[in-house]
C-alpha cells in the first residue's frame, strides 16, 4: 500500500499550480509560469515558480554578481587564466585583504584594493537582499522573523569583515574571500589570540549551534512520530490541540519531565539559531580589541583546570640567553 | 522500490564510497598518549604508512674500523684541507663511506677528477669539503639539537647526491606587479605547508632571516603603546605555516611539542619543544653560514629559479621521522665528524 510520507515522498499529491496571492499596487509582476518537477517534489513542494525579483532583488543580484566576478577574475589571474587550474585549485584560491602595513588606508588594487571593493559590493548586496526579505514578508502579511534571523548572520559577517578590522585599525585582520583560506584564517585568529576555545562567547555560540542541531532533531523526530495523527499540521495544532499534540507533549513529559508546546518549540529553535551568530560575533569583536589572549584571560578568571605535571621542567630557551 | 530508485540509491552509495576513499588516509590510526590522560596530548600514527617508510629510516651498517696508525692523510695525499689528521686507513674508510652515503651510483667520479684526485676543478668536491665542515660544526656546536646522536652525511643524503628534501625561494606571484591576481604569498596547494592554504614560503622569513616567530603575548588584555602585542593574524598564518612544515617533516602532531590549549606556554610544553627551538636556529645557521656562501660555487642548474642556493629545513634531516633514522647513532662510528678539523688553508 502506498502511503504519504514527508521526506522522499513515494506518492506526490499535486494540484493545480498556485499563482499566489495578488500583489499590492506598484509591485512588479512575479516572473515565470509555474511548473512541476518530480524530483523537487520528493524533497519539498513539486511546484517551481513563479518568482518575485523586484527592484531590491535585482539590485542585490547586480552588486552580488559584481563581487562574485571580482573574486573570480582575481582567482583566474592567480592561475594564469587557466580555467582547468581554476577548477583544480578553487578550494585554495582567495582574494586576500591588504597586508598589515596599509592599516585602514586605501591600498593599491592588487594589494587588497580589490578585496576592499568586493567587501563593499558584497555588503550592499547582502543588505539589499535583507531589505527584500523584510519587504516580501510584510507584503505577504507575515511577521519578520526570517529577516531578523538573517540579520543575525549579517552581524557576524560584518563583525569579521568590517567592525573588528575597523576597531583594530587594520583591514588585514579581516577574512579573505576563499574556501580553505577563510578556514585557515579562523585557525590563525584562534592561534594569535590565545585559543578561541577559552572565549566564553565562543563557548556560548557553540552551545547554541549544537543546541540548534539537538532541537532540530528533537522537533523533527517528534513531528514525524505524530504525523500519523495529523501532527505535521502544526499551525492547526497550535490553535486546536489534537491527539498528536497531546501525545507529543506527554512523550517529552514522560521522558524528561518537561515539554515544549507546538508554538514554543519554534521560538526555542529560532532563538537558538539567532543567538549562535549573535554571541559568536560578540566574541570575535572582543578578540584583539579588548582581549589579547583568551587562554590567559581564562587563567586570570580561574576557569582553566590544572593537570599534574608529566613532563620534566621546560624553560623557554630565549629566557636563558641560549645562543643564538 | 522501482528500478529508478534502486539505481539512484546504488549510484549514491558508490559516490559516497568514492568520496570517502578520496578523502585521504585509510585506517587504522593508532593514537599514542603523550601527556596527562584526557588532555588530548596524543600522537597519531598509521602503522601501514610507518611500515612503508621503514626502509628510508634504516641507518646503513658502519664500515669496518680502520687502523689509526701510520702516516697522516695530509702527509700522503695532496690538497687535503679537512680530515688531513686521519690516518691513511681512516681517511680511505671515510671516503668509501661518503661515496656510499652520497653518490653510490656515481662513485668517486661524482666529486673527483679520477685522473687527479687532488684536483678541485669539480664543484662537487668543493661543496663536499664544506659539507664535511658543516657536519662537524653541527655535531660540535649544536648539541642542544642533535645531542650525542649527531649527524653524518647520510642523515640528509640517504644515498642521493642532492638531498631529497631541500628548499629554494619560490618565484614571486606571477601577477604580483600587475593589477589583478596577486596571491599575497599564500593560497597555493603547496606541499611546503602540507597542502594547506597557508603562506607557502615560511622558510625565507624564519630559516634564512630571523623574523619573530612568536605571535602570542603574555597579557590577557590588550595593552597600548610600547606594551602592545602588534603581531597580526597574517603573521600568525606565517608562523602556522612554519609549524605545519615542522609537523609534516617530523611526522608528528602539534602536541609533540606543544600543549595545544596554550601554544605559547613553555611550562606546560613537552621537552621536545626545546629541541625543536634549537632546530629552527640550527637550520638558520646552516643556511646563512654554509649554504648561502656556496651560491657561486654551484652551477646555475643546481640553483633555484630566483638564483638562490638550495637550503635546509627540518625535512632535510628528518624526512618524516621525529628523530632522523629513528635516532640511530651513526656519528659515533665516524669520530672524525664529531670534532672540528683544523683547516690548513681556507677552502
Amino acid at each position: 500500500m502506498t502511503e504519504y510520507q514527508n521526506l522522499f515522498t513515494m506518492v506526490q499529491p499535486t494540484g493545480p499550480a498556485s499563482a499566489g496571492i495578488a500583489l499590492p499596487k506598484g509591485d512588479s509582476e512575479r516572473i515565470g509560469t509555474p511548473w512541476f518537477w518530480h524530483l523537487a517534489g520528493r524533497l519539498g513542494n513539486a511546484q517551481i515558480g513563479p518568482i518575485y525579483l523586484g527592484g531590491l532583488g535585482l539590485a542585490s543580484l547586480v552588486f552580488g554578481t559584481l563581487a562574485f566576478n571580482i573574486i573570480g577574475f582575481n582567482m583566474l589571474a592567480m592561475v594564469d587564466w587557466n580555467p582547468l587550474q581554476l577548477v583544480r585549485q578553487l578550494f585554495w584560491l582567495a582574494l586576500e585583504p591588504p597586508p598589515p602595513s596599509f592599516g585602514l588606508s586605501i591600498p593599491p588594487l592588487n594589494q587588497g584594493g580589490w578585496w576592499l571593493i568586493t567587501g563593499f559590493l558584497l555588503t550592499i548586496s547582502i543588505l539589499l537582499w535583507w531589505t527584500r526579505i523584510y519587504r516580501r514578508a510584510r507584503q505577504l502579511g507575515l511577521g519578520t522573523h526570517v529577516a531578523w534571523a538573517f540579520a543575525a548572520a549579517i552581524w557576524l559577517f560584518l563583525v569579521c569583515g568590517f567592525f573588528r578590522p575597523v576597531l583594530m585599525g587594520s583591514w588585514s585582520e579581516a577574512v579573505p574571500f576563499g574556501i580553505f583560506p577563510h578556514l585557515d584564517w579562523v585557525s590563525a585568529l584562534s592561534l594569535r589570540y590565545g585559543n578561541l576555545f577559552y572565549n566564553p562567547f565562543h563557548a556560548l555560540s557553540i552551545v547554541f549551534l549544537y543546541g540548534s542541531v539537538l532541537l532540530f532533531a528533537m522537533h523533527g523526530a517528534t513531528i514525524l512520530a505524530v504525523s500519523r495523527y495529523g501532527g505535521e499540521r502544526e499551525i492547526e495544532q497550535i490553535v486546536d490541540r489534537g491527539t498528536a499534540s497531546e501525545r507529543a507533549a506527554l512523550f517529552w513529559r514522560w521522558t524528561m519531565g518537561f515539554n515544549a508546546t507546538m508554538e514554543s518549540v519554534h521560538r526555542w529553535a529560532w532563538w537558538f539559531a539567532v543567538l549562535c551568530p549573535l554571541v559568536g560575533g560578540i566574541g570575535i569583536l572582543l578578540t584583539g580589541t579588548v582581549v589579547d589572549n583568551w587562554y590567559l584571560w581564562s587563567v586570570k578568571h580561574h576557569v582553566v583546570p590544572s593537570y599534574p605535571a608529566v613532563f620534566p621542567v621546560v624553560v623557554d630557551p630565549a629566557l636563558l640567553g641560549v645562543k643564538p | 522500490m522501482n528500478a529508478w530508485a534502486r539505481t539512484s540509491r546504488l549510484l549514491l552509495l558508490a559516490l559516497s564510497a568514492a568520496v570517502l576513499y578520496g578523502c585521504g588516509e585509510r585506517p587504522p590510526i593508532v593514537s599514542v598518549q603523550h601527556g596527562y590522560r584526557g588532555t588530548g596530548m596524543e600522537q597519531n600514527y598509521n602503522p601501514r604508512i610507518l611500515a612503508s617508510q621503514a626502509a628510508l629510516h634504516r641507518a646503513p651498517a658502519a664500515a669496518e674500523p680502520a687502523s689509526a696508525d701510520g702516516p697522516r692523510a695530509k702527509e700522503v695525499y695532496q690538497n687535503v684541507k679537512v680530515l688531513g689528521d686521519l690516518s691513511v686507513g681512516e681517511f680511505t674508510r671515510h671516503m668509501v663511506s661518503i661515496t656510499q652515503w652520497v653518490s653510490p651510483k656515481e662513485g668517486c667520479a661524482y666529486c673527483h677528477n679520477v685522473a687527479n684526485f687532488a684536483d678541485d676543478s669539480l664543484y662537487t668536491k668543493v661543496v663536499a669539503r664544506r659539507m664535511i665542515q658543516m657536519t662537524q660544526h653541527v655535531n660540535v656546536d649544536w648539541k642542544p639539537h642533535v645531542g650525542e646522536t649527531g649527524v653524518t652525511c647520510y642523515t640528509c643524503h640517504r644515498g642521493n647526491p642532492v638531498p631529497k628534501e631541500i628548499w629554494v625561494a619560490p618565484t614571486a606571484s606571477r601577477h604580483s606587479g600587475g593589477s589583478l591576481g596577486d596571491d599575497a604569498g599564500q593560497n597555493r596547494a603547496s606541499n611546503s605547508v602540507g597542502y594547506s592554504s597557508l603562506p607557502y614560503d615560511p622558510f625565507t622569513p624564519y630559516l634564512k632571516q630571523d623574523k619573530p616567530i612568536r605571535v602570542n603575548g603574555n597579557d590577557a588584555l590588550v595593552k597600548t603603546g610600547a606594551a602592545a602585542n602588534r603581531q597580526s593574524t597574517k603573521q600568525a598564518e606565517f608562523t602556522y605555516g612554519l609549524m605545519v612544515h615542522m609537523s609534516e617533516s617530523l611526522g608528528v602532531n602539534c602536541t609533540y611539542c606543544h600543549n595545544t590549549r596554550a601554544f605559547q606556554s613553555w611550562d606546560q610544553a613537552p621537552p621536545q619543544r626545546v629541541t625543536a627551538y634549537h632546530g629552527i636556529r640550527l637550520a638558520r645557521d646552516l643556511n646563512n653560514a654554509y649554504m648561502e656562501p656556496l651560491t657561486s660555487t654551484f652551477p646555475p642548474n643546481r640553483l633555484g629559479k630566483t638564483g638562490d642556493v638550495a637550503k635546509v629545513n627540518c625535512a632535510t634531516c628528518h624526512q618524516g621521522a621525529n628523530k632522523p633514522l629513528y635516532g640511530a647513532k651513526m656519528a659515533k662510528d665516524y669520530p672524525e665528524l664529531t670534532k672540528v678539523s683544523v683547516v690548513s688553508t681556507s677552502p
